[in-house]
């Protein structure tokens, strides 16, 4: 990214060394905590299609009376906090759907949130450009941009996107949400930017269900890339051809 | 045939009692703007679910109805029937009115109405909403200079008549186009994804938008007793005919392509059988009282020579225009996205449930002064400038009149 593009460079550049400055000093802490400020990149470093963030769900570990990821999600990104809104006018950024197949009576239990399309319909519909995809594969919302028109829930195949009917207050300061705009899941961008795993992954591993792995597709040594290419997996609406980010196991 | 004269409509009581009545339901409209806007969005009855609701269907109403309302002109213009040149200028301020009212709406229902300009500024060209957003301003434009040509005698500028009136005609095409596209190019949802919505929204406009400009012609002639002739009366409704037919044509070959699809079936069971309130909205609103009751007045024998019968012909269709609209616009949401073909599914969120949706009180007076906004800009237009011939009767226009 050119520095016209970024005209606010120098306090960025502040913040992020600030940032860096810090992490060391967790670095110094726990091990876990080291591995994973290990993976942050700079802050003043743009992000690049070196990674491609991905998540895989692997159906037959997630139980039906588990919600866990949805709870941590609502938590993580202030979520739950309308005061009018009726309950089809909440936000929902991950929601647990029961699948229970009409000819073989199989069942399952699997999370279902934005799928972070590689070409996700919600970017090409949107008039002025602020639904966007990262060139690491996160689609997100452009708030600044965003003129409320819906189109993006009227193209998304998993109905992820949420509206926000009201004005909210008590919002969390990674994820400011406007009246009139249009949000979804964003894979905890900020949680991903630090080296931090979303906060679905995490509560899904602190119960012991690791029904989902979050990593780096295009890392060949990542557990997420090594799981993919050894079990077969799917995407939802596969038909649509979008190469979702978020793949299954077990449906 | 003799040259037509065009005069400005007078301003009595009752063009001013209009004109009241109107701004009282455009007031009552930027009210429930500013209580929505206020708000928010969880004053209506629209959600998550569906995303789009009666305010959707009145605007695209009025703007699939805004590129049908310049046929008339067009058919004069481009196709050079004669008995069409003196509606000219009507047709297409008509057009301009209900494009303008129809994207007041539009706007105005979005979550932030304050950032128009950037959609002005900001463009997408992926997205068709972008595409349109060119369109609709190209269309006004196009049409204010096609207006021009039709109004000032100057020979420099009346050069430019035919040229201005086939690129206004090209233009309504690709505009309709877009429109339909909308939801045609809507891939993942059943009850869109498909090539045909596109012409079959044309088709649609020629309908409607023939509709208003007839009920517009009778009612401007009546209330302002010019004489108004059988000749252009008869050509109209003949052609109303054939566009209402046009209209059921796509209808049924857009149903019938669905039901050989078995993984569509789900959606045409709805819409066709148990949707509810859609279904009923579909058989009884679209396809009977919007379509096949008009075409039997138009054309039964009893009802086709009467003015009263071919008025009220009109009004159906444009009931039944409304009809359609909300089966497609509001129906197709509340049919759930199948995520999941082969299994029940449930969820939290709406999954797997046929969504429900009741317009609020605010959401259909926004509707309303849409509507308003377009007869006012009218009705203002033709007190102001020259756009009515002085009289439409047979000796006037026909140019096959025979004393």
């Amino acid at each position: 990214m050119s520095n016209q593009q970024q005209p606010d460079l120098a306090r960025r550049e502040f913040i992020g060394r600030g940032t860096a400055l810090a992490a060391t000093g967790v670095v110094l802490a726990p091990g876990v905590v080291l591995y994973g400020v290990a993976q942050a990149k700079p802050a003043d470093e743009a992000v690049s299609s070196k990674n491609r963030w991905g998540m895989l769900v692997d159906t037959s570990k997630c139980s039906s009376d588990c919600n866990d990821c949805v709870t941590a999600c609502n938590k993580e990104q202030g979520l739950g906090n309308e005061t009018h809104s009726r309950e089809g006018q909440r936000t929902q950024y991950i929601r647990k759907v029961e699948l229970h197949h009409k000819a073989t009576e199989v069942t399952h239990s699997l999370p279902v949130m934005c799928q972070h399309c590689w070409s996700p319909p919600c970017v090409d519909v949107c008039p002025t450009g602020a639904s966007f995809k990262r060139a690491d594969g996160i689609v997100l919302v452009d708030r600044h941009i965003c003129i409320g028109c819906r189109f993006c829930m009227m193209a998304c195949p998993y109905k992820a996107r949420s509206f926000v009917h009201e004005t909210l207050t008590d919002q969390k300061p990674h994820n400011p949400r406007g009246k009139g705009c249009v949000e979804a899941c964003n894979l905890c961008v900020h949680r991903v930017d630090e080296g931090r795993e979303p906060a679905c992954v995490e509560a899904c591993a602190a119960n012991g269900s690791n029904a989902i792995i979050f990593g780096d597709l295009n890392d060949p040594n990542s557990d997420i890339a090594q799981r993919v290419k050894k079990y077969a997996s799917s995407e939802i609406r596969a038909d649509l051809g979008l190469n979702t980010g978020v793949r299954y196991q077990g449906i | 045939m003799k040259t037509t004269k065009f005069l400005e409509i007078g301003s009595g009581k009752g063009y001013y009692g209009l004109l009241i009545m109107l701004g009282v339901f455009i007031l009552a409209g930027l009210s429930s703007f500013f209580f929505m806007e206020h708000n928010g969005h969880w004053v209506t009855g629209m959600d998550n679910q569906i995303v789009w609701g009666a305010p959707h269907v009145f605007a695209i109403f009025l703007i699939v109805a805004a590129s049908g309302a310049l046929n008339v002109a067009s058919i004069g213009t481009v196709f050079n029937k004669q008995i069409y040149q003196p509606l000219g200028r009507l047709s297409a301020l008509l057009a301009v009115a209900l494009l303008i009212g129809g994207l007041t709406v539009l706007v105005l229902d979005l979550g932030r109405p304050d950032r128009l300009i950037i959609a002005m500024t900001h463009y997408n060209f992926k997205s068709i909403f972008a595409w349109n957003i060119i369109l609709y301003n190209g269309f006004i434009a196009l049409v204010g200079v096609y207006i021009w040509t039709m109004l000032d005698p100057n020979p420099a500028v009346k050069r430019f008549y035919k040229v201005a009136g086939f690129t206004a005609f090209v233009w309504r095409l690709i505009l309709t186009t877009g429109t339909g596209s909308i939801f045609g190019w809507l891939l993942a949802r059943q009850a869109y994804d498909a090539a045909i919505l596109a012409p079959m929204f044309i088709v649609m406009s020629f309908s409607f938008g023939l509709a208003v400009f007839m009920l517009v012609m009778m009612a401007t002639y009546n209330l302002t007793d010019r004489p108004l002739g059988d000749a252009v009366v008869r050509r109209l409704k003949n052609l109303l005919g054939v566009f209402i037919a046009g209209v059921l044509y796509f209808v049924m070959v857009y149903h019938l392509t669905n039901l050989y699809a078995t993984k569509l079936h789900g959606v045409e069971a709805f819409i066709l059988r148990d949707g509810g309130i859609f279904t009923q909205v579909f058989w009884i609103g679209q396809i009977i009282i919007g379509s096949l009751l008009p075409l039997g007045l138009l054309f039964c024998r009893l009802t086709r020579h009467s003015r009263f019968w071919i008025a009220v012909a009109s009004a159906l269709v444009i009931f039944g225009g409304f009809a359609q609209l909300y089966v497609l616009l509001i129906g197709g949401q509340a049919y759930p996205l199948v995520l999941f073909p082969g299994y029940e599914v449930s969820s939290g969120f709406a999954d797997g449930v046929i969504n429900s949706y009741s317009p609020s009180l605010p959401e259909l007076v926004l509707g309303f002064s849409g509507i308003a906004v377009a007869i006012a800009m009218t009705v203002v237009g033709m007190r102001v400038l020259r756009f009515t011939p002085v009289s439409l009767a047979d000796e006037v226009v026909d140019p096959h009149h025979s004393k």
